[in-house]
């Protein structure tokens, strides 16, 4: 068995997913990863967009922030945030990836708060930054995020993204462009896609070494199984060797 | 027009786009000389209860000296535009400068981790707050630019982001579809650091604009920090390059490295050590005073809160970083 740990095996599926000619809005740490991988293995033409405007960039080095100076380096323009949003708006970003401290079973997200009380918190995390706006207008919003029942939850304390909302054609309703929700959710023990009908969470794959009972005893709320779970493959050795010593050589986000 | 749903969230800045524009009725619009220091500026311009807007992208391309000043003479109750705001709503928080914010990023400091002293703040029931997005922000700058009181979204329909937002949702007279529309935002004074700028006002800036066009214009006072001034002949040499014009501009204030410990596009690299250091020491409370006095209270300007942190040795190595001759973590 090879030798990996599962944020090099989570930033290895992520970037498989990002097809050559496609459009990718990223932040910081993994998703950047996952893009960079890609871009360097079998989407040298992957379009890479920072919310902040860094456009199309060949990204040196991982950034630490999404609107710091590596995001455009060698980029095709030195945008704004307007102009990456409504590249979004009209429907040319294909893929994101975000994140949250929880997540619901049709893919809601939040990382606004935790608590009763909206004006006094309990816990107050960043809110939406760029997230609500990718959730609502990329083609296909996806989540990296390690899976335990907590975060995976029955319901969400706030809901800051949207995901399917609640589910069906609930989203197609609201008034969110047409088309665009969550895609893939992936995480350590297995990778999920959204049943078509019902827009709940469905388990497709599984990761080396977990079983199916791991990927449910592992969240909040009952997963869909798809008909056929295939076991999800292992980082290559040519994906490890340049996410270790091109990507991250430091191990500031594989090292977590 | 039928309003559908809407946001229970406070609209702290007034949308009429008429009340704006009798305001830029009696704005300046003569070529005149704004230069002034930074002290002066937040003295002139920046009241106590004032809502405010900050350019860059939370570490990048900051007006850094400004917020220390404004922390430093005591400014309390400002409103305050959390567009993007890292380390800018860091520096604010340290002060407990506000009690009302327009939330769409607050507290982080992305990758590097969550304040704890802006946390605490925001959790202390002290701070009023609505919800929006990045996006949000800067299409609610986009309205006040040009001068209409609402602008149509398409997010944050269906999620708790929306519930606690100020926003209305309408159906579209055209399409049938639903919309959200959002409330433009006329800042009471906006605050941008840039590389350049003549005596005037005219301003440029290299790589990225994050959301400052809009800003600066719907900004109804506009205090700009530069990396250096320029001549008026290099800005008429050269016009297509002017992104903010002189008569949006109230303050002109030369401050080199102004952006530090945040990074400036070609010129200087985050300083990741300082800003490191300042995340820990909020852990303690001792500490972090003993912190705000070495780096602020006890500072005169700038110069010296520079001086403090390693001076010309560390902007010359954070030079390096800036053009790769380092890595952005060595």
């Amino acid at each position: 068995m090879a030798d990996y740990n599962t944020m090099e095996l989570m930033i290895c599926s992520a970037s498989r997913e990002l097809e050559d000619g496609a459009s990718v809005g990223v932040g910081t740490g993994a998703p950047c990863a996952a893009a960079m991988l890609a871009q360097k293995v079998g989407s040298p033409n992957l379009l890479i967009l920072f919310e902040a405007g860094g456009a199309g960039p060949l990204v040196p080095e991982m950034p630490i922030s999404v609107g710091d100076s590596r995001t455009t380096w060698k980029a095709v323009m030195a945008s704004s945030m307007p102009e990456i949003m409504e590249t979004a708006c009209r429907g040319m970003l294909d893929y994101t990836f975000l994140g949250g401290a929880q997540i619901d079973m049709y893919g809601n997200l939040n990382s606004t708060m935790i608590g009763a009380e909206y004006q006094k918190p309990k816990v107050r995390f960043p809110g939406s930054g760029g997230a609500n706006d990718f959730a609502s207008f990329c083609w296909r919003m996806m989540v990296m995020t390690p899976q335990d029942p907590k975060r995976f939850t029955e319901k969400c304390s706030y809901i800051t993204s949207p995901g399917w909302l609640t589910g069906g054609d609930s989203r197609a309703k609201s008034g969110l462009p047409l088309g665009a929700g969550p895609y893939k959710i992936l995480t350590n023990m297995a990778v999920m896609d959204f049943e078509p009908e019902s827009k709940r969470m469905r388990i497709i794959a599984i990761n080396p070494g977990y079983s199916e009972k791991d990927v449910q005893d592992n969240c909040g709320f009952e997963l869909l199984k798809a008909k056929k779970i295939v076991e999800n493959h292992p980082p290559t050795k040519n994906e490890l060797t340049i996410l270790r010593e091109q990507i991250d050589p430091y191990r500031y986000v594989i090292g977590r | 027009m039928e309003v559908l749903a809407q946001g229970i969230g406070e609209i702290f800045t007034d949308p009429d786009a008429d009340k704006a524009r009798e305001f830029f009725r009696k704005k300046s619009r003569k070529l005149q000389s704004k230069v002034m220091t930074v002290k002066e500026a937040v003295d002139k311009l920046v009241k106590d209860g004032d809502y405010i807007s900050i350019g860059g992208f939370g570490v990048n391309r900051i007006p850094a000296a400004v917020l220390h000043e404004i922390v430093r003479q005591g400014r309390k109750n400002l409103g305050l535009s959390g567009h993007t705001a890292t380390h800018d709503f860091q520096i604010l928080s340290a002060g407990h400068c506000f009690n009302r914010v327009d939330v769409a990023y607050i507290i982080g400091l992305e990758a590097r981790g969550l304040s704890p002293n802006a946390r605490k703040y925001m959790e202390s029931g002290k701070v009023k707050m609505t919800e929006w997005t990045n996006y949000t922000l800067s299409v609610r700058y986009k309205a006040a630019c040009a001068g209409v009181s609402f602008h149509p979204i398409r997010n944050m329909m269906g999620t708790d982001t929306f519930k606690y937002s100020g926003a209305k949702m309408i159906q579209c007279p055209f399409t049938g579809t639903n919309y959200l529309l959002v409330p433009a935002l006329f800042s009471d004074v906006g605050l941008v650091h840039v590389h350049e700028a003549d005596i005037y006002g005219n301003c440029r800036t290299k790589g990225i604009l994050m959301s400052d066009y809009d800003l600066s214009r719907s900004s109804k006072k506009l205090i700009v920090t530069c990396e250096r001034i320029i001549t008026n002949d290099e800005i008429r040499r050269d016009p297509t390059s002017t992104f903010i014009p002189y008569w949006c501009v109230d303050a002109v204030c030369e401050v080199p490295f102004g952006s530090y410990p945040g990074n400036m596009y070609g010129e200087y690299f985050s300083d990741e050590e300082h800003l490191k250091e300042w995340l820990k020491v909020e852990e303690n409370p001792e500490e972090f005073k003993k912190f705000l006095d070495k780096n602020i209270y006890g500072c005169k300007d700038h110069y010296d809160y520079i001086e403090r942190n390693g001076g010309m040795h560390k902007m010359l190595k954070l030079r390096k970083k800036e053009w790769l001759l380092l890595g952005a973590r060595d």
